[in-house]
């Protein structure tokens, strides 16, 4: 059985507060909602773990008294 | 500051919370949010008259152990507490969104926080463009999985311009 989801609408002008079960377009949107923020996501945490890996790596070198790559220098240099 | 109207999710949470037929009476509008997501992330959306096109974001971040800034092409909004959050924690976020009732592209800002009894916890402001002319008469609030947890609340305010500062309920 598939659960029914719903949503809160409050009309402003009267104050009234409803509980509406989602269409299927709005579920259809819900998941490619979910879709799109997981892919996005997906990509800033890359980002994000790719920029400690160079750092850490810049680090290293320094402390090794190594030459840096332009891309580990660049997480140093504001 | 005038309150309008505040919605508490009952039990069995809810996917978004609406708010129509906003009335154009205010200057800006202000919507204070506390809330937590039944799911497994802690990003929520916004959209004004069902709209969900013609937004763009930069967010400023901290996760706890990071930080990052982040452009977007979607309905960012804010951030919430989640499944993984200490228990009964609640996010909070303040939304502020000048002349909304105007002819001209909308602005918005966010500024949240997750809460979580750990090292993991997320801070996020984000400044939002609307690129409608559209005057906003509806705001819907959703996480982009799962649900608002019960007991989350939203709180939307008109603000009007010259009114002296004092909030009425």
């Amino acid at each position: 059985m598939t659960e029914t989801l719903y949503k809160i609408v409050v009309d402003c002008s009267t104050g009234e507060q409803t509980q509406v079960a989602l269409s299927a377009e709005e579920l259809a949107q819900r998941e490619a909602d979910a879709t799109a923020y997981a892919a996005q996501k997906a990509i800033e945490d890359a980002a994000t773990e790719a920029l400690a890996t160079l750092k850490a790596s810049a680090k290293a070198k320094l402390i090794a008294g190594q030459p840096l790559t332009a891309e580990e220098a660049d997480t140093l240099v504001i | 500051m005038t309150l309008v109207s505040t919605v508490t999710v009952g039990a069995g949470g809810a996917t978004s919370i609406a708010f129509t037929g906003i009335p154009q009476t205010g200057t800006d509008l202000l919507i204070r949010i506390s809330s937590r997501n039944s799911g497994g992330v802690n990003a929520a959306l916004i959209s004004f008259n069902s709209s969900t096109t013609g937004f763009s974001a930069r967010r400023l971040f901290g996760s706890g152990s990071t930080v990052s800034s982040n452009t977007y092409t979607d309905n960012r909004g804010f951030y919430t507490s989640f499944s993984t959050d200490t228990a009964g924690t609640f996010g909070n976020c303040e939304i502020y969104i000048p002349n909304y009732s105007g002819s001209t592209n909308k602005s918005y800002s966010s500024d949240s926080v997750s809460e979580n009894n750990a090292a993991a916890a997320y801070q996020a402001l984000i400044a939002g463009l609307w690129s409608n002319t559209a005057a906003i008469t509806s705001i819907s609030l959703y996480p982009t999985s799962g649900n608002f947890d019960q007991y989350s609340t939203a709180s939307l305010y008109t603000i009007t311009k010259g009114s002296g500062g004092a909030t009425v309920s």
